[in-house]
């Protein structure tokens, strides 16, 4: 589905890989793993096209993602290092505007269940919740996000406690047995069995 | 598509509603400018009868240009702006729904509160309309061409006094316009032809700017 | 042609090189050359003097002026279609020379002021046009200087350049309209003593000599820009 072909990253004047080529199928789940400032994050910020590389190019089913633009964004999710999050807003109406954002459409039912999925019931404003709490409220879109077929983590685990970060493996878990593809980073090792890895 | 877009601009009034100090200092800012020409230039009547369109245009001017910082810096910050640059809406789509939301909450306010200006400088009530119509037509503008600056120093050290430097010499057309119609109307002559041509620049920055604001925050965000 | 053979920085160094010299070369002849027809064989004019010889400086130098800033934008497009980097050098290159000509336009327009209209400043149309144009220069130079990633630089001015260069006839004519309106005086430039055929002929030559020399020092720049880059 996801084709990475010949990508060479240059940033500040630096190469940061070169050459990088590898695929990612349904059901497959893809770490990125390296040191502190090989590039993974780069590399995931070229997955989804923020990003444009010195050679190479990125494609998805076959097709370039440059030329694709909005359509290939319907089909990714991203979910950064910034939690993407208004502060003054709470988890509940971030959610809800990201989710018409995306696309996809989610009731105030179904916002609330992905939120006790992830098990963050506040109605504070982000501003007020600790960072831990905040990370949960970025990841409780995944919830929502079954029928995005490519899902790209950066640090998913990072600041979560390990309840949360069980539950984040098993959302991670149940989309690549619904046949979608994650592809993510991370430092600590993710107990997910059957990842690929790809190391910087 | 719209209902992105819509979704957009909600989404900014609401984070404005609950940091409503933002909003209304720009406005303030607005208001002291004007006051202080006075101050500094005499209370003479027939002075400030002459001064007093092209004054509040100015004041009009550097208000929407400070108000720039807060298109977008905010929404970089917190990582919204990637999302949507990511989302389903193209992003000229994107960028035009959140220069409508800033248009509404820092150039719409400084419309409404024209009049009250105009009678700090005892204009005439009979040029409040064309004052109130060149603001309307030009705001927009300042916030569309701004948008521009505001997207090539996005995150930039300085961005500030840079976006002054970027975006002011882009101003001059609709400032020249807009405090010429009021002059116009003010000598008794009409100001139909100004007004026209601050909206063919409405309608020429709201078709060629979404390009350029588009294009450099996908460069800002590399 | 074998156009995107130089396109490549370490072959066009050599050639840039090349180019440069014999436009110094060049641009030192014909501005001997325009200077000796504007400051001897053109006649002293009834109404101004000799004062008015400053125009066969002041003019070419504002044509050079508008003349890069298209230039710069033209090659800064090309570097944002083509993604080259070498493109966006040569934008970069230009905009001091066209700064610098810019400048001296509204300099040796403040010269030429003073004598004839009594000050060193008029808010003459095309000055102050020139003047916005100083700051667009200005901005685009700032920006690259922000800016430290270098891809992001090129792109975010080529951006800026193009944007520039879309806005100057609008910006020109608004201030040409603020202009009639305001002044309807008796300063303008526009009102210059009518041309005698030399020096017509003097202005053209140092406006060639002006190009010349923006060719040279913005090849040169190149070059410079090559080396640090490698």
């Amino acid at each position: 589905m996801l084709q990475a072909a010949g990508l060479h990253c240059e940033r500040g004047g630096r190469a940061l890989f070169r050459g990088l080529s590898f695929e990612v199928g349904g059901g497959t789940l893809l770490r990125i793993a390296g040191a502190n400032g090989s590039g993974k994050t780069s590399l995931l910020r070229l997955l989804c096209g923020l990003l444009e590389p010195t050679q190479g190019e990125v494609r998805w089913k076959g097709e370039p993602i440059g030329r694709l633009r909005e359509e290939y964004s319907r089909e990714l999710v991203h979910i950064g290092h910034a939690a993407g999050l208004k502060d003054e807003l709470s988890a509940a109406e971030n959610l809800g505007f990201t989710c018409a954002l995306a696309g996809v459409a989610a009731s105030d039912a179904q916002i609330h269940d992905a939120l006790a999925r992830v098990g963050l019931a506040e109605k504070k404003p982000i501003r007020q919740l600790s960072q831990g709490q905040r990370r949960r409220a970025a990841l409780a879109r995944l919830a929502l996000s079954g029928q995005v077929p490519l899902w790209l983590l950066d640090e998913p685990f990072a600041a979560l406690d390990a309840l949360a970060i069980a539950e984040v493996q098993k959302l991670i878990a149940e989309h690549a047995g619904r046949g979608g593809a994650v592809v993510f980073t991370t430092h600590q090792d993710p107990g997910l069995a059957g990842a690929r890895v790809i190391e910087l | 598509m719209l209902a992105a877009a819509r979704a957009i601009v909600c989404r900014d009034l609401l984070v404005a509603m609950r940091r409503r100090s933002d909003v209304a200092l720009a406005l303030l800012f607005f208001v002291i400018v004007v006051s202080l020409f006075p101050l500094g230039v005499g209370a003479d009547p027939a002075l400030l009868h002459a001064i007093g369109p092209g004054v509040i245009w100015v004041a009009a001017l550097l208000s929407s240009m400070l108000a720039l910082g807060r298109l977008f810096e905010a929404d970089h910050a917190d990582g919204t702006l990637e999302q949507l640059a990511l989302g389903v809406a193209p992003l000229g789509v994107v960028v035009v729904a959140k220069a409508a939301a800033h248009w509404l909450l820092s150039g719409l306010p400084l419309v409404l509160i024209a009049p009250l200006l105009a009678l700090q400088y005892d204009l005439p009530p009979m040029l409040y309309g064309v004052l109130v119509l060149s603001l309307l037509l030009g705001t927009p503008v300042l916030s569309l061409v701004g948008a521009i600056g505001a997207a090539l120093t996005l995150g930039l050290r300085g961005a500030g006094v840079l976006l002054a430097l970027l975006v002011l010499p882009l101003f001059v057309p609709v400032l020249v316009l807009g405090a010429g119609a009021v002059e116009m109307a003010a000598a008794g002559l009409g100001a139909e032809a100004q007004l026209l041509l601050l909206a063919a620049l409405l309608v020429a920055a709201a078709a060629l700017a979404p390009w350029a604001i588009a294009a450099a925050l996908r460069i800002s965000l590399e | 042609m074998k156009w995107f053979w130089y396109a490549s920085p370490q072959t066009f160094y050599p050639l840039a090189g090349r180019i440069a010299l014999w436009c110094g070369i060049a641009a030192v002849v014909l501005t001997a050359v325009g200077l000796y027809i504007g400051l001897v064989v053109a006649p002293t004019d009834a109404q101004q003097g000799e004062v008015y010889r400053v125009i066969f400086i002041h003019v070419p130098a504002a044509w050079m002026s508008m003349f890069i800033y298209v230039v710069m934008a033209g090659w800064a497009a090309i570097g944002l279609a083509f993604n080259t980097r070498l493109s966006a050098m040569m934008a970069a290159a230009l905009a001091p020379t066209g700064a610098l000509f810019t400048f001296i336009a509204l300099w040796t327009g403040s010269l030429w002021g003073r004598p004839t209209w009594g000050t060193y400043w008029v808010w003459d149309a095309r000055l102050t046009s020139e003047l916005i144009l100083l700051f667009l220069y200005f901005g685009f130079i700032a920006l690259r200087a922000a800016i430290d990633e270098p891809r992001r630089a090129d792109k975010a001015a080529a951006v800026l350049a193009i944007v520039g260069v879309v806005n100057v006839p609008i910006i020109y004519y608004s201030v040409q309209w603020w202009n009639t309106l305001h002044q309807g005086a008796s300063v303008s430039f526009t009102r210059a003593p009518t041309m005698a055929a030399t020096m017509v002929a003097g202005m053209l030559v140092m406006a060639l000599a002006f190009w010349l020399y923006s060719i040279a020092v913005s090849l040169v720049r190149v070059r410079c820009m090559i080396r640090e880059s490698t």
